[in-house]
């Protein structure tokens, strides 16, 4: 490991401009001539829209133009589409609702957008918005999702009878019943996995332009995959041709998957700018974006596990129910099944598993992928499950996950998912020596002392990261291959440029991939640059989301390494006139392996540009390109414990140590992981102890739908974390890496709640573990008495 | 409409703008200093704190009006020159910043709290005072390693110039 490359702890190349405050986020663009754009949302949960009258707002000052779902359809832009096709168990199709950028007869959830008005400044487009008069026919909403399959509930589309958009299941129900008729002992567990809102604190934004001069179309976006916005604006929703459309995301102040999507109101922004004639820009605020980014999780389970007499376990049976809110989102469908239940093995040799996934159409916000997207809810599943059994069966939480730990590699589970390597002993143990598990007795007698419970728990996670081999996601569904693209452009003067498809919106993309490619040829990093998020430079790209940065973007960049390398090596032969096989290339310099006869790196790029020698028949330059499509996915794991001190009095939580020990495979950059551990934790904690997302069961209106009402996590709700790594290479990419920007928001959350039932006796408590919850929770279990 | 005259990092600057402008929007929109976020509508994020008059304000909060004939330093004008402040520095040195957009209310942030502390800090301070500052990256850790460093970097280069 040189001081720059691979597993140094470099500072961030990118931090300059953000602490200077010369970062360039979607908001800060401006063009000539540029007006902006409010939109008019829907303010009931359900209705029918009678008539929309637009004539007093169009005579306000500074409005250019108001714009309604008719216009929109009568351009020809198509629907919103969840581009993952499920099929239910009865082989049937989901039942996909149709979901116009502007909603045209009907509004199905609070925020929907009913019309756009186009306005010179920002406050008069936003007055003529508040005076566009709408006529509605408000009907009956449904906002929660048992509610919603019950007899008799009003249809929300017309193609889901009953509300039901699928209903699928995986796994071999004949064996796990098997099981379970043999089985020494049952848990039983009921689990709610709460509504989160994503959150990024940039909120989402567009400028769209189009130029009519030379007819192409440009969109500025908070996107954390603008390739795929211009495919999907172009192939689906029919905004612009592929061909004349460029998508920048530029910096994106966060996404943690809510920014994946493509939302009505970037096609709306670049729709209007044609038909306006003006460069149109749209920013979110934060209520807006309550309302409209896709929210997370959502899911009620009711889960089993069978044990034999022993503590082994012998299967697993889960049955969930998926809210889905008032439409499918991009990859909202691939959520609640292929990156939900395929994890259900966690870190245990299972046998028998089956998963029953029902998908449920509410009055609500959409919900799709939010950080870690399904593997939290499963590791919710499995985690709260074991340790209750551990409880129920009198032996430790660390002993019964030892006794059913999977040690042979590669481990093929009953749900699809192939764990190709790791060591889930090692991360366990090392959690427990971080934690001082064994002196938690004499902790917790000393804080009962002082009149609190103190409780601990853990939680052992597996994902499936690194997403995902093209061919296997195509038979599971998905509309698109999952691989990556980069190129990497060697300057002539030795200078590096590396295009990636990779978007980064907080990961350190220009820092750690820097970092791979300044060790692989012994340059300065600081002579490496990388651009990213604009399609009219890199070739083409998935995006980032799923912790596939690392695993399949940077195994794309040195798939292109290998080959500018190759083309030096054979340039440095030819100019050295030695063999190919003897040049090796390090620490700047290009030598014939084991004589003092070498070049500089710089000299063979220029001589690769300048031409005059080249061996012969060899293209003159050194630039090439790779896709990478990964093999499999990859595997993180790891082992979290939480130790709370509750106070019996207020029902208050306070997180007294939290402890990660994770197995990301290789890292290249500690302490950019370590911020990625602390950032997915805090959204643990925070889904764990604060974070409602509460509907209004009558009007469907979001209540906490902002920083008053809806608990952000905050500096003092946390404490210091004590993370640290164990690794197991991957075996399936060049540089060993399993991903790390999931974990933290996938291990934490019942690691958090088990400490709670331990500290309070019962395991009655549901997310977010608010006093006012655990409060009542150690009334009705007794506790508080004892206490006193 | 409103004059608003304002010194904006040493500057003056003057513009006539709409009555109900906030002092966030008069900076980025009106004078293009855009390292001022908006992160939230109800004043709780702390996105867009600058100083004002010497004190860290929430400039969402701040109508421009109200503001004119003040002193305004924003993100933009807390460097001298190419020498990073010692609070901008520790955020870099401590991974204190992800994706960068609560980034420069934090660090304005801090510097007040520094200030206002004398340097005397210590976690549970730091933490109780960040209450206005919401980062969804980080999970604060970081921040508050900053924070930390950065008050002891400035009770140090006080002390030395007080030597002096
Ligand atoms: S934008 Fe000022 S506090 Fe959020
Ligand atoms: S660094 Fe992204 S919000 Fe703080």
């Amino acid at each position: 490991m040189g001081v720059e490359g691979i597993g140094a702890r470099v500072l961030r190349t990118e931090d300059r401009r953000f602490i200077t405050g010369k970062g360039k986020y979607t908001d800060d663009m401006t063009m000539p001539g540029m007006a902006y754009a409010a939109f008019v949302r829907s303010p009931h949960a359900h209705a029918r829209i009678v008539r929309i009258d637009t004539g007093a707002a169009a005579r306000m000052p500074g409005v250019i133009g108001i714009l309604t779902g008719k216009e929109l359809a009568a351009d020809g832009i198509g629907n919103l589409i969840c581009g993952w096709m499920i099929h239910s168990k009865d082989k049937t199709p989901m039942n996909m609702g149709q979901y116009p950028a502007i909603a045209t007869e009907t509004a199905r959830f609070v925020g929907q957008a009913v019309a756009v008005v186009v306005a010179e400044t920002r406050g008069e487009a936003r007055d003529a918005a508040d005076a566009v008069e709408i006529e509605w026919e408000e009907l009956p909403a449904i906002i929660d999702p048992l509610q919603a399959i019950a007899e008799g509930a009003r249809q929300i589309h017309e193609n889901a009878k009953s509300n039901l958009i699928y209903d699928w299941e995986i796994g071999d129900s004949a064996a796990v019943e098997a099981a379970f008729q043999r089985a020494a002992h049952v848990t039983r567990i009921d689990l709610v996995n709460n509504r989160l809102v994503p959150n990024a604190m940039e909120p989402r934004a567009a400028l769209g332009y189009y130029d009519a001069g030379s007819d192409h179309y440009t969109v500025w976006t908070t996107s954390q995959n603008p390739h795929v916005a211009r495919l999907v604006m172009s192939a689906f929703y029919n905004v612009a041709p592929e061909h004349k459309l460029r998508v920048i995301a530029p910096d994106v102040g966060g996404g943690f998957g809510s920014k994946i999507f493509i939302y009505p109101e970037e096609i709306v922004c670049l729709w209007a700018s044609k038909r306006t004639g003006v460069p149109v820009k749209w920013t979110g605020d934060r209520s807006e974006a309550f309302q409209t980014d896709a929210h997370g999780r959502d899911h009620v389970t009711h889960a089993e596990m069978a044990f034999d007499g022993d503590g082994t376990m012998i299967g697993l049976k889960v049955d969930t129910i998926a809210n889905f809110g008032a439409y499918m989102s991009l990859f909202s469908s691939a959520v609640p099944t292929y990156l939900y239940a395929t994890l259900l093995s966690g870190q245990y040799a299972l046998p028998a598993i089956h998963c029953n996934v029902r998908a449920v159409y509410t009055n609500t916000t959409p919900v799709d992928a939010y950080r870690g997207a399904g593997r939290p809810e499963a590791t919710y599943v499995l985690e709260r499950l074991v340790e209750t059994a551990a409880r129920e069966l009198g032996m430790s939480p660390a002993e019964l996950r030892r006794r059913n730990f999977i040690r042979s590699f590669p481990h093929q589970t009953p749900v699809i998912m192939n764990y190709d390597s790791g060591d889930y002993e090692a991360s366990l143990d090392a959690a427990m020596k971080a934690a001082d598990y064994d002196g938690f007795p004499a902790r917790k007698a000393e804080a009962a002392r002082r009149g609190r419970l103190r409780g601990i728990g853990m939680s052992c996670y597996i994902e499936a990261c690194g997403i995902a081999p093209s061919a296997a996601v195509g038979s599971l569904g998905s509309g698109v291959g999952l691989w990556e693209s980069a190129e990497v452009r060697v300057n002539p003067v030795g200078t590096i440029e590396v295009l990636t498809g990779s978007h980064s919106h907080g990961q350190s993309h220009e820092t750690t991939f820097a970092q791979v490619v300044a060790e692989r040829f012994g340059i300065p990093l600081a002579n490496v640059s990388v651009l990213h998020g604009d399609t009219d430079k890199v070739q083409f790209g998935m995006g980032t989301y799923g912790s596939r940065s690392g695993a399949v973007g940077l195994s794309a960049i040195v798939k292109a390494l290998d080959k500018v390398e190759a083309k030096a090596k054979r340039i440095a032969a030819h100019l050295l006139e030695a063999a190919e096989g003897d040049i090796e290339i390090r620490d700047g310099e290009v030598r014939v392996a084991g004589t003092d006869r070498k070049l500089a790196w710089h000299e063979v790029c220029l001589a690769a540009y300048t031409g005059h020698n080249l061996p012969p028949g060899l293209e003159p330059g050194l630039k090439e390109g790779a896709f990478y499509d990964p093999t499999n996915f990859t595997f993180p794991a790891g082992c979290y414990i939480c130790e709370v001190e509750i106070d019996p009095a207020t029902g208050r939580t306070a997180i007294v140590q939290f402890v990660a020990a994770d197995d990301f495979g290789r890292v290249i950059n500690p302490m950019v992981v370590e911020g990625q551990v602390h950032g997915g934790i805090a959204q643990g904690v925070g889904q764990a102890l604060l974070e409602a997302c509460v509907y209004d069961r009558d009007t469907g209106q979001l209540v906490t739908a902002s920083y008053n009402d809806y608990a952000m996590p905050r500096a003092d709700d946390l404490p210091s974390f004590k993370v640290s790594t164990t690794e197991t290479i991957c075996p399936g990419n060049p540089l060993g890496m399993k991903g790390c920007g999931e974990a933290g928001a996938i291990g934490s959350p019942p690691a958090v709640i088990n400490a709670i039932t331990d500290a309070i006796g019962t395991n009655e408590i549901d997310m977010p573990a608010t006093p006012e919850k655990v409060w009542r929770a150690i009334r009705a279990s007794g506790l508080a008495e004892a206490a006193e | 409409m409103s004059r608003v005259e304002l010194t904006v990092n040493g500057r003056s600057v003057a513009r006539e703008v709409e009555d109900r402008t906030l002092l966030v929007h008069f900076l980025r929109d009106h004078i293009g200093l855009t390292g001022t976020h908006v992160g939230c509508d109800t004043s709780q994020c702390g996105a867009c704190v600058v100083h004002l008059d010497g004190r860290a304000v929430k400039s969402c909060t701040v109508l421009a009006a109200q503001a004119s004939g003040g002193e305004v330093v924003t993100i933009e004008g807390l460097a001298a020159g190419e020498d990073l402040h010692p609070v901008q520095a520790a955020f870099r040195e401590h991974h204190g910043l992800q994706c960068g957009y609560c980034t420069p209310g934090m660090i304005m942030s801090a510097v007040d709290m520094i200030r206002r502390y004398d340097g005397q800090l210590d976690e549970k301070t730091v933490r109780h005072e960040l209450e206005g500052n919401i980062c969804r990256c980080t999970g604060y850790h970081n921040i508050v390693k900053a924070i930390l460093a950065a008050a002891g970097t400035m009770r140090q280069e006080d002390m030395r110039a007080a030597a002096e």
